[in-house]
């Protein structure tokens, strides 16, 4: 049954990511919504960032002072001036690690 | 013009730092699986059929929590409809290929793959063969992800959860949209996407993961006919 409901998963998830590019052609999209879609990066990640940062495990909002905002927006500086994705990831993470490991601890 | 060879690298290249993150997450998603009881070879053959990070973990945890079959793969179609989006944009770029190489290029979209070879394709236009970067960013994410999940199954979660790796998630994504906070109008489209899917979360079936995206195209929308 675990079997069948994967399988079943994996074709839907298939489809969604074969739809776009294999079926639909580009003409029929409009100019309008090309512009539009110029912002699908900015209009879809934040919905994977916000949750990820403000949520914790149990499906509740963190406080204000919990070690993750600090770290994200270590982060955010640090990509916006260096430009480096390995330079964003670590210092926030380093950042989240100082305030767990060294002052909550 | 750059060749084929030179275009998958360059993808290779550019995806390459996300896997600080991407292999971390792969091992907690293969040790998640084994924890809540699954069968090993269910676990890892997610990685394969599904192939798509968050929703093979949400998949084993609805299940694990007595939600029905019905709920878990719909929670799953749902989370993944982003790809719908994604392939969108691509669908400018792949135009030429072939209907056989557009099916099985499909296979390798992913966020970050998704992310990398789309700036790529902005700033490179012309190039003839645009699809081998994808290749590249998928390829590698399929590899690194298919070992990461193996390595957290066979191991289990050799990686202490006190370092909290699960929050290199958000940080991968936010090394990929940093640098449009340069532009208001991005920064608006963002911060409507975010609040929404806080506000959204509680939503069944984990829709809020499409309900804002949803919400802050309409934003663009209108953001765009305001700046004519």
């Amino acid at each position: 049954m675990t079997w069948l409901s994967i399988t079943i998963a994996g074709i839907l998830t298939y489809f969604t990511r074969m739809t776009m590019i294999a079926l639909v052609r580009r003409d029929l999209l409009g100019e309008k919504i090309k512009a539009v879609l110029a912002y699908v990066p900015s209009a879809v990640f934040p919905a994977i960032i916000f949750p990820a940062i403000f949520i914790n495990d149990y499906g509740t909002y963190i406080e204000m002072n919990d070690p993750k905002i600090f770290g994200a927006l270590v982060a955010i500086i640090v990509g916006y001036f260096s430009r480096n994705v390995i330079a964003t990831i670590f210092s926030g993470l380093l950042s989240y690690w100082i305030i767990i490991f060294v002052f909550l601890s | 013009m750059l060749s084929k060879k030179q275009l998958f690298s360059r993808g290779m290249l550019d995806i390459a730092p996300h896997m600080l993150s991407v292999i971390p997450f792969g091992i907690i998603c293969g040790a998640i699986g084994v924890d809540l009881g699954f069968n090993p070879y269910l676990v890892y053959a997610m990685s394969i059929i599904i192939f798509g990070g968050a929703s093979q973990i949400v998949f084993l945890q609805l299940l694990s929590g007595g939600a029905s079959s019905l709920v878990a793969v719909t929670s799953v179609g749902v989370i993944n409809s982003r790809h719908l989006l994604y392939g969108a944009v691509l669908s400018e770029y792949l135009e030429k290929l072939s209907f056989i190489k557009k099916l099985l290029i499909s296979y390798v979209v992913v966020d970050q793959g998704f992310a990398e070879s789309n700036k790529f394709f902005k700033k490179n236009k012309t190039e003839q063969y645009l699809h081998y970067h994808l290749l590249g960013t998928g390829i590698t994410m399929w590899v690194c992800w298919q070992i990461a999940t193996l390595a957290g199954i066979i191991l289990g979660s050799f990686v202490p959860e006190e370092l909290g790796l699960k929050f290199a998630i958000p940080l991968t994504f936010i090394a990929i949209v940093v640098q449009d906070l340069k532009k208001l109008d991005h920064v608006i489209v963002m911060l409507v996407c975010g609040i929404s899917s806080l506000l959204f979360f509680e939503a069944p079936f984990k829709s809020y993961i499409l309900i804002s995206p949803v919400i802050a195209l309409f934003v663009a929308a209108l953001l765009l006919r305001l700046k004519k």
